[in-house]
């Protein structure tokens, strides 16, 4: 089991040349998407298909004729992007073709408007990796609330900071009992890719969520991204883990214990009209997870 | 061909396996499946077949809405399958971006719309109102008369969609009921029938490996109307290529079907009645009577709406007139109160070369409301005795 200690990061910047994407893209400086989009073409290289529906991704390939993508693209409609990589997927095996095929969604496409379709190509058990990179926040049209924001934070639509909790998606994908799912972050790259390469070698359907640190919609430097992905694994605000067949758990990466949290809000400006009682509220809920994941993992082992 | 007697539904479900199945040879095919009255026998009958083999290269998709239904066939048709579907009514309001999103990118998908009602309230009879939402995004859109016509244009529009001059998709629209659960005896087509007519679909734009691009992503605003303006030039392409379908097909069918729109008795009629769909046969019977009187009048049956045959209709009525437009549909609030949709069109295809032909408009079997023999004669004699248009009349309320 990684621990924080003896856990290296291998040389993953020093890569100019990803698979997936170009350089010179005009994506923020700092996207936590960008860096996973560079991680995902580390191992799974260029025999890729994507379906993105709208998200920064497809923005990512920025306007036609060119395309910032190295691979073949197809923006899908808002919530389909998990139907049309299926379809996509089923077409290239009646033809024999080995070639991965990806959802590549944001959390509004993935926990918001993409649900039913999402849960539909789960529970058939599509042959398909979907990839939902989270920045927590309907990035793209400037910072709405959406369901995957945390408790707490500011968005244009919750200026107060939001009522309730971020949905539980992983638990939501796990009682469908796929595969395979696991949370993935950029701040722990080494963890990111063997997650990518096991899931690259499982048939059916693969959930990768990965937290994705967003500067403009998060209100951070730039320079910040890996650090506070990595915090958010260290406080346990997102913790790293994978799920097998819905029901065997593997925490991958184990801080020996949680930091506080407040290390994580100070920061994030989103988090910055935050009230003591929900910051309470907020740790509470995440040392309840962290523990009731440990336990997930001791009574359901991998 | 197979001599059966069946509904539009089940002939659908038959046809779209076997001309789906005729892509074997190349990239093969597939349907995403959502139920909704009056179309599930299609999907019923498409899962039946397949799963008794007959589709030796494909999927069915069993999705959870019409959305993804349309969706599931978008992959599909990216990666070169002949993909098709069938929805109704609010189902296909469900499938909207979808629809649009399939002619956008130019996918050669095939879609049977069961003419219902829009809801709520919750009707489920026949009327046009969710394929003629359709009606101005790239779709080429045929209204049938009866089954035998349906299944003949599923043949046809995938040879015409699927034409690199065409590369637009095609909604096939049965009325709910009168043609969906209505047994008719039908010629049906062999696996051999469908290989020898529709040739194997080569998607110029499907998505390699080896010619990564991004298809669908973010242009600007020249490129759009570029696209867009390509769209309407190739939505021509389609008389051409409809005339070449119908000739292939006579070839190996030994019919001939009937052009975009056609006429009956037209040739030196004062009056002209249009009528699409399953009202046509109606207004059929009717003409039979007033011709039997001495009557000079006749139909035209407007069976293809998109792209709008606009010379071939004004060849048809050349000689009339008066021209009553039958409508099974109302587009609420319209100028002059004209509301029938396809009246419409032809008061703008008329007004393309200033004609001076009296239009009336008649509205009959909005909400499924049967469309009487009763109510036609009253049309007939009303255009006849007829000097000045007016707002649509509505029948049978």
């Amino acid at each position: 089991m990684n621990g924080l200690q003896n856990h290296s990061n291998k040389n993953h910047s020093n890569k100019n040349q990803s698979s997936l994407i170009r350089s010179q893209n005009t994506n923020c400086a700092g996207c936590g998407m960008s860096v996973a989009l560079n991680l995902l073409g580390d191992v799974l290289g260029n025999n890729v298909k994507m379906a993105i529906p709208a998200c920064c991704g497809i923005v990512t390939a920025h306007s036609f004729p060119f395309s910032a993508y190295k691979v073949p693209v197809i923006a899908s409609t808002f919530a389909a992007s998990s139907m049309v990589a299926a379809g996509m997927k089923v077409i290239q095996e009646l033809n024999h073709e080995s070639c991965h095929v990806l959802a590549f969604a944001g959390d509004g496409g993935t926990f918001d408007i993409g649900l039913a379709c999402l849960s539909s190509n789960a529970e058939r058990n599509e042959n398909i990796i979907y990839v939902c990179y989270d920045n927590e926040v309907y990035g793209n049209t400037g910072a709405q609330r959406s369901s995957a924001t945390p408790l707490g934070a500011s968005t244009t639509t919750t200026p107060l900071g939001k009522t309730g909790f971020k949905k539980d998606i992983m638990a939501i994908m796990a009682a469908h009992r796929i595969p395979y799912a696991a949370t993935l972050s950029v701040g722990f790259p080494d963890d990111f890719t063997q997650k990518v390469r096991l899931a690259s070698t499982i048939k059916g359907f693969r959930f990768l969520h990965i937290l994705s640190p967003c500067t403009p919609n998060w209100k951070i430097e730039p320079s910040q991204t890996i650090r506070l992905a990595r915090l958010a694994v260290e406080t346990g605000v997102f913790p790293l883990y994978e799920v097998f067949e819905g029901a065997k758990y593997k925490v991958t990466i184990r801080p020996k214990e949680l930091r506080p949290v407040e290390q994580y809000f100070s920061l994030q400006k989103r988090f910055s009209r935050m009230s003591p009682e929900t910051k309470n509220a907020f740790e509470r809920a995440i040392h309840n997870n962290w523990n009731r994941l440990l336990q997930l993992e001791e009574i359901y082992p991998a | 061909m197979i001599k059966q007697l069946c509904t539009a539904n089940y002939a659908g479900g038959w046809t779209f396996s076997i001309c789906g199945n005729a892509n074997r040879n190349a990239r093969g095919c597939g349907a995403g499946i959502y139920p909704i009255t009056p179309q599930t026998e299609v999907v019923e009958t498409m899962v039946d077949l397949y799963n008794k083999g007959l589709i030796k290269k494909g999927r069915i998709f069993h999705v959870e809405s019409e959305h993804s239904a349309l969706a599931a066939c978008i992959g599909m048709s990216m990666e070169g399958a002949r993909a098709f579907t069938a929805t109704s009514s609010n189902g296909a309001l469900y499938m909207a971006e979808n629809i649009v999103c399939s002619a956008l990118l130019r996918l050669p998908i095939v879609m049977q719309i069961v003419n219902r009602t829009l809801g709520p309230e919750w009707n489920i009879w026949a009327e046009q109102g969710e394929s003629l939402l359709f009606r101005d995004w790239g779709w080429i859109q045929i209204y049938c008369e009866d089954n035998q016509e349906f299944v003949d244009h599923i043949l046809m529009a995938f040879y015409i969609s699927e034409n690199h001059k065409v590369l637009l998709p095609s909604m096939l629209c049965v009325d709910a009921f009168i043609l969906s659960h209505t047994l008719m005896p039908v010629l049906l087509p062999t696996q051999e029938e469908a290989d020898q007519y529709l040739p194997s679909l080569d998607l110029p734009h499907r998505l390699k490996v080896e010619n990564p691009c991004t298809v669908g992503g973010l242009s600007a605003p020249r490129i759009t109307a570029s696209h867009r303006y390509q769209m309407e030039a190739d939505f021509a392409n389609v008389f051409p290529v409809y005339r070449e379908a119908q000739d292939h097909f006579e070839k190996i069918f030994h019919r001939r079907p009937t052009d975009p729109v056609s006429g009956y008795c037209v040739e030196d009629a004062e009056v002209i009645v249009v009528a699409s769909a399953t009202v046509a046969s109606t207004v059929r019977k009717a003409v039979d009577k007033f011709r039997a009187q001495g009557k000079k009048v006749g139909l035209l049956k407007f069976k293809m709406l998109r792209p709008f045959p606009t010379e071939l209709f004004l060849s048809v009525v050349k000689n009339a007139d008066k021209i009553a437009v039958i409508d099974r549909n109302f587009a609420l609030g319209a100028p002059q109160k004209v509301g029938g949709i396809f009246c419409q069109d032809i008061v703008a295809a008329l007004g393309s070369v200033a004609s001076a032909k009296l239009v009336q408009s008649y509205i009959l079997g909005i909400g499924g409301l049967d469309v009487t023999g009763d109510q036609i004669d009253f049309v007939i004699n009303d255009i006849f005795s007829r000097s000045q248009p007016t707002q649509s009349l509505w029948g049978g309320l």
